[in-house]
């Protein structure tokens, strides 16, 4: 480490290492420059003048976020001399904003309001005629007001340079500049969000937010995305019990301000007209809404007669759901109903994985890890398009401390764009790919490796062996593809394994199996469309199905249990890297109840409440925390919606490996199984790209 | 081709070539002492050739009057990547029309002084950015560097030498900001004219993210002379601190506009009533505007005993700027003056910072309204008020060219401000039509 | 896209002159030269441009539209610009610019209906001290007169009819 610099602000003494922007120095101590153009993390502007500060021996006031602290540096932020460019610089910007805070969807949270209030002039001088140019739609998700734009180039650099699309410019000089999209009168891009979130002013707004409430209106919710396995953290605007937006613009969470367009907008299915209100059972052949308790007690029945008479009772668990509801699930499934019958849909070789890595320590990365490792490699997956917060991560890395990105790859994808090295290889071959990088990679001084799921079986062990001969030290990442599929895994939803990868001595029958066997007497699905592809071989198997849609599934149901979304309750998940996250309940769906608790009270339905144990997710968890290898996290960490990383097993994990199972559904940006079938803005980007 | 007659006041070093037969050729150039300083240099140290310049108080002629020398030196010689030099001729300042004649009349000279600079610092290619407007520039300069080639002075092992240097021209596309130096490399590069953070300088960090020396046009041509005659003999043609000759663009109200070749300090009075031959139609001098629309203007008492060079004008708080002297006479309307000043900076500002995007446009439109005679008493205030709240605070220094010369119009003629107030029709708008016949 | 083979030696030289991986540079040059042979700078060639040199259709839209000299919309065959800045205007550059006008009866950048001329008021073009300045096309006029201009155009006319 470099000696720090030593210098005052504001008469407060600092040090800061060398290189160190002075308006980063003066946060240190609770100084805060205001800005519009800087942000923290993208590159630097100097352009909107806010950040002005006196400096001794300065000829004239100079620009806090460019200017790099220097030894016995004096700086004063507050003079009047600054109080006052900043006074007119903000005139200047308001020379042509419309001023239609009323009207604004920002008002309330505008960086220009804000500012204005602190430091600007009473009444403008400026009489003259502004330039009005009308509102743009650009995509369903993106608006652009040019008037209000205050040409910062936030939204230019975080597509740019956050997100590596490119998608947004600058067009024409003068005061006739103006934002524009990459294709003439439309944007076609990730339709992440990102842009109208880091909008200081309401110049970019989303189409699902606009004009619908006043932020002062809405409950702010911090919840963890539902859709892929990154683990989000998604804060739900809430008002009257309907999500209204999602963000992150407090940067809180793993993710900082980082969300795509699921976490951001695809929240809309929750309130998705078809949405399951009331149970249903099947009354002559037909599916008939009935109340909880009729419903709740012909599950308990048949449960109860299969029990009693020693039929084939399956069961399938979810992807989506909570550590809690997977582990009680199973935890009902083998105590209760005295099956091992029980699945849920994989998508990532972890078990092999794990079981390669037993003995050592230290070796599964954390989404941290992927921004701050000197070296990724990324094999058989597109990240930007399927994992897209880990791409985010990656390309902070290299933006940030210039890491080494490598990409083994069947097609182009665009992590190559900031690639050491890309290598073209058919699904499969990963393994040989990252060979012919072996002499690249030994140069290395660490590594993360990222794998999809072609990377599966003996060919994971094969990649643990690889790096372990490169004698630096790595970390992995197996990608799995949902919300809480890695807390399936960990929590036991699988014939083989109970909660914490340890083996069960009487390995129940697979998804497949079940679907297939002709005597299964009962089929019981939490949250998965099993249907949606295969058949359900029983043709007299009485299926029980907890869901938010008439799915496939739920259509072949004799009784539908209507069940909560991810936002609607409370409970932790556990994204693909290992990350366990709290959710906290936003809004409600009237009728719909958290799947945990519809597992409790079909116990208790049975007379079971007392062997299957409670089901308030605190005490499920804690339960967890108590037995699941690695769950031992700490609770202020969760407490705080902080993420706590998991270690979950350290010794061989004596079962055989099931690469045959495995499938990721390779998911893009706009798709999200079923959930992102009943997401109307996910449904509109994949319309209007169709067209 | 020449535009004007001499003027026997001229001290031709620069333009000596000027007049000749086919003056822009290889011939002429090397039958004139042409690449004689390229040949002493190339015997000569890096350091030795940057000593000579110092040593000629040469300094920049695009505007800032920076010391050329100094500049030269700040290029980090050893670093292991390549060097580049690149010429400024995006000549845009109003009232500037020196560079073209210099490429016009001689290109060989300008190549010459290219290559000085490039033994100077260790550069291998230069690039010459010519305004797009100057397209016939850009023809007879490649054809100037393509007799290079042929007759040895561009390419490799230069004169027998192991030095090598390529040139190419660039042509820009209509735009002011890219004179400014990082916003030329910007735009070198294939981008928006909008100028770079600073430091790391050009010298430093410069085009394609290497150490590069930019200057003028005029500037470069000035090194063949101080290599070949000696820095000591081309600073004894100026005055102490700012040697040789300025090429300066004598407009307006003159009887003989022109480009001049001037030495440096030569009396204000003089250049405008025997150069350029007094002002027209035997009218008054009002003002003048000595280095480009950028500069604050001068009245005619301010001429009494004034010098043509930087630290002169300095005291009277204006500068020499590019050598763009634009001559206003007695019938000139100050405030038509800073709203046709003021539309430029508005028309040309990149947009990038706030003060300079929204400070023109909102001055733009003000003064034209005053002009318009629809301004108020307060106005007046305003307009100086918008220029000083610009200065200083803008990006790159073109939001002060565009404030100082306002704050200079309306502390200096605030009578003619006053004179457009109450509805009045501008009062010179009929002496105006009077000249025009 | 096809070009003529003058302009495709031109793009090939263009994109030699620049160190490597820096071809982006050749941008301004190639819109510049293309638009001289095409008339205007059209879609079609932003595409083109931008395939050539390695960088996105909107990189270059972001570019072309920030300088003054390119043009989206096709010019007249003879592009009139005047000159109003300072040592222009002081000797009669705006009323040269009204008078041109008027003979034309078209405005600022728009171009009269028969395709010959279009009209620009433009900033200083480094002939102040010959002023009033006109470009017409590339080719500069010194000390240009309302009277001069009309035989300019005029003679631009018949050259045209034969
Ligand atoms: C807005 C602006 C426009 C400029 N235009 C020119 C120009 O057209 N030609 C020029 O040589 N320098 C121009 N300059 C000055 C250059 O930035 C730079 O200082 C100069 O080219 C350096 O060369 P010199 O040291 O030889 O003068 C301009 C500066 C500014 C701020
Ligand atoms: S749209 Fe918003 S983020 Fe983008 S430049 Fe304008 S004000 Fe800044
Ligand atoms: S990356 Fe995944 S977790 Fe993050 S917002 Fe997108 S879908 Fe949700
Ligand atoms: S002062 Fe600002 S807006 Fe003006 S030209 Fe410079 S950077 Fe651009
Ligand atoms: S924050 Fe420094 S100029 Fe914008
Ligand atoms: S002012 Fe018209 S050419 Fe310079």
């Amino acid at each position: 480490m470099p000696d720090p610099v030593k210098l005052t602000i504001d008469g407060k003494a600092v040090e800061a290492a060398p290189g160190t922007l002075v308006i980063e120095a003066a946060k240190c101590v609770g100084i805060n420059i205001p800005s519009f153009c800087y942000y923290e993390g993208l590159s630097l502007q100097a352009a909107c003048r806010m950040c002005l500060v006196e400096v001794e021996k300065a000829p004239k006031l100079m620009a806090a976020c460019t200017l790099p602290v220097a030894e016995g540096m004096v700086v004063r932020t507050e003079t009047p001399v600054v109080a006052e460019a900043r006074k007119y610089t903000l005139e200047f910007l308001l020379t042509n904003h419309p001023l239609d805070c009323p009207v604004c969807d920002k008002g309330g949270e505008c960086e220009l309001q804000d500012m204005v209030f602190r430091y600007g002039a009473g009444e403008s001088r400026f009489v003259e005629n502004k330039i009005h140019v009308e509102e743009k739609q650009w995509s369903p998700v993106v608006f652009y007001d040019g008037p209000r734009c205050i040409l910062c180039f936030r939204c230019v650099r975080i597509c740019n340079e956050g997100m590596g699309v490119g998608a947004l410019g600058i067009v024409n000089r003068g005061a006739v500049s103006e934002i524009a999209p990459n294709h003439g009168d439309h944007l076609e891009c990730d339709e992440c969000g990102m842009c109208i979130d880091i909008c200081p002013v309401g110049a970019l707004t989303s189409g699902t937010y606009r004009y619908k409430t006043r932020p002062w209106e809405m409950e702010h919710v911090g919840a963890i995305c539902t859709h892929c396995s990154n683990g989000c953290k998604t804060t739900l605007g809430v008002r009257n019990g309907k999500i209204i937006r999602g963000n992150n613009h407090d940067r809180s969470g793993i993710n900082g301000e980082f969300l795509c367009i699921k976490g951001r907008y695809g929240f809309d299915f929750t309130s998705h007209p078809e949405r399951l209100q009331s149970p249903q059972m099947r009354v002559n052949g037909k599916l008939e809404p009935v109340s909880w308790s009729i419903a709740l007690a012909a599950v308990a029945k048949k449960f109860g007669a299969a029990l009693a008479s020693d039929g084939r009772i399956g069961v399938i668990g979810s992807t989506h759901t909570s550590n809690e509801e997977n582990h009680y699930l199973q935890k009902f499934a083998r105590g209760v109903l005295r099956t091992n019958n029980i699945d849920h849909h994989r998508s990532g070789d972890v078990v092999t994985l794990l079981d390669a890595l037993s003995g050592t320590t230290g070796s599964l990365a954390s989404t941290a890890d992927l921004y701050e490792s000197k070296a990724v490699l990324v094999a058989g997956a597109d990240l930007s398009s399927e994992q897209p917060f880990l791409a985010f991560q990656i390309r902070g890395n290299y933006r940030h401390h210039q890491a080494h990105v490598y990409v083994v790859t069947e097609n182009e994808v665009r992590e190559d764009g900031i690639a050491a090295e890309s290598v073209r290889i058919a699904r499969g071959g990963e393994l040989e790919g990252i060979r012919s990088l072996a002499e690249r990679l030994k140069t290395e001084s660490e590594l993360a490796i990222v794998f999809g799921d072609s990377v599966k079986g003996e060919a994971v062990r094969d990649l643990v062996a690889f790096g372990s001969s490169l004698g630096i030290p790595v970390k992995y990442v197996a990608l799995v593809d949902y919300s809480n599929s890695r807390g399936a895994l960990d929590m036991g939803l699988v014939p083989e394994l109970l909660p914490g990868y340890q083996p069960s001595n009487r390995p129940g029958m697979t998804i497949g199996e079940m679907l297939d066997s002709d005597s299964l007497d009962v089929l019981w699905v939490v949250g998965a469309n099993p249907l949606k592809a295969s058949a359900l071989r029983a043709a007299d198997a009485f299926v029980v199905v907890q869901e938010m849609f008439l799915t496939e599934t739920a259509q072949r149901a004799d009784v539908v249990l209507p069940a909560a979304s991810a936002y609607e309750k409370t409970g932790t998940v556990t994204n693909v890297c290992g990350e366990v996250q709290r959710l906290s309940a936003g809004p409600s769906t009237m009728g719909a109840k958290p799947d945990l608790e519809i597992i409790g009270l079909i116990a208790r339905e049975m007379g079971q409440a007392a062997a299957a144990g409670p089901w308030a997710p605190d005490k499920v968890f804690a339960e967890i925390r108590a037995t699941v290898k690695g769950y031992d996290v700490p609770m202020p960490v969760i407490s705080a919606g902080g993420a706590a990383h998991t270690t979950p097993v350290n010794g061989r994990i004596p079962v055989e490996s099931r690469p045959d199972l495995i499938h990721s559904s390779r998911d893009t940006l706009f798709t999200s199984g079923t959930l992102g079938r009943y997401s109307r803005m996910l449904g509109s980007v994949m319309e209007g790209r169709r067209r | 081709m020449l535009y004007n007659e001499p003027s026997p006041h001229e001290v031709k070093i620069l333009t000596r070539r000027f007049g000749l037969p086919d003056s822009a050729s290889i011939k002429t150039y090397l039958k004139t002492d042409g690449y004689v300083a390229f040949e002493k240099a190339l015997k000569m140290k890096p350091e030795e050739i940057i000593a000579e310049v110092k040593v000629s108080n040469l300094r920049g002629r695009g505007g800032a009057g920076f010391p050329t020398g100094m500049k030269w030196s700040f290029v980090p010689r050893t670093s292991p990547k390549p060097k580049y030099i690149v010429v400024n001729a995006d000549e845009s300042e109003p009232g500037t029309c020196k560079d073209r004649v210099l490429i016009e009349n001689d290109p060989h000279q300008l190549i010459e002084g290219m290559l000085i600079a490039a033994l100077a610092v260790d550069a291998h290619a230069g690039y010459i950015y010519i305004r797009g407007e100057y397209r016939y520039l850009i023809d007879i300069m490649d054809k100037a560097i393509a007799e290079a080639y042929e007759h040895g002075y561009l390419g490799r092992n230069l004169l027998g030498s192991n030095f090598h240097f390529d040139a190419f021209t660039h042509t820009g596309a209509g735009a002011y900001e890219c004179g400014e130096e990082s916003a030329l490399l910007e735009s070198l590069e294939g981008k928006r004219g909008v100028p770079r953070i600073r430091p790391p300088f050009p010298a430093v960090v410069g085009a394609f993210q290497s150490p590069t020396i930019l200057n003028n046009v005029e500037t470069f041509c000035a090194a063949p002379a101080i290599l070949r005659d000696g820095g000591a003999a081309f600073a004894a043609l100026g005055i102490p601190k700012a040697g040789g000759t300025k090429m300066t663009c004598l407009s307006g109200h003159v009887n003989k506009p022109g480009v001049y070749e001037l030495p440096l300090g030569f009396p204000v009075k003089t250049m405008i009533e025997e150069v350029g031959g007094g002002i027209r139609n035997g009218r008054k001098l009002k003002a003048f505007v000595p280095g480009g629309s950028s500069c604050p203007v001068l009245t005619a008492a301010e001429c009494e005993g004034l010098t043509m060079d930087y630290d002169a004008m300095a005291r009277v708080k204006s500068m020499l700027g590019s050598g763009g002297v634009v001559v206003m006479d007695e019938d000139t309307c100050i405030v038509k003056v800073a709203l046709r000043v003021m539309r430029f900076y508005a028309h040309e500002s990149c947009g990038w910072c706030i003060p300079c995007r929204e400070g023109t446009t909102w001055l733009r439109k003000l003064l034209q309204r005053f002009h318009d005679g629809h301004g108020q008493r307060s106005d007046i205030v305003l307009i100086g008020d918008l220029a000083k709240n610009m200065l200083g605070r803008t990006f790159c220094p073109l939001g002060d060219a565009a404030a100082m010369p306002t704050i200079s119009f309306v502390e200096k003629f605030r009578e003619e401000f006053e004179a457009h107030l109450d509805g009045r029709p501008c009062p010179f708008e009929h002496a105006e039509q009077l000249v025009m016949q | 896209m096809t070009f003529s083979p003058q302009l495709e030696a031109k793009f090939a030289k263009l994109l030699g002159s620049y160190p490597p991986g820096r071809q982006r540079s050749a941008m301004i040059p190639m819109l510049m030269f293309a638009q001289d042979e095409i008339g205007q700078v059209t879609q079609e060639l932003v595409e083109e441009v931008a395939s050539r040199i390695g960088c996105t259709p909107l990189q270059v839209e972001e570019v072309l539209t920030y300088y003054s000299m390119l043009h989206k919309k096709p010019l007249g065959k003879y592009h009139v610009q005047i000159c109003t800045n300072i040592s222009c205007m002081l000797t009669g550059g705006t009323e040269l610019w009204e008078h041109a006008c008027g003979k034309l009866h078209i405005g600022h950048r728009e171009v009269a209906p028969d395709g010959l001329f279009s009209l620009e008021e433009v900033e200083c073009i480094g002939a102040c001290s010959w002023a009033p300045a006109v470009q017409v096309n590339y080719d500069f006029h010194h000390q240009v007169t309302p009277e001069k201009l009309d035989q300019l155009l005029a003679g631009l006319r018949s050259a045209n009819a034969v």
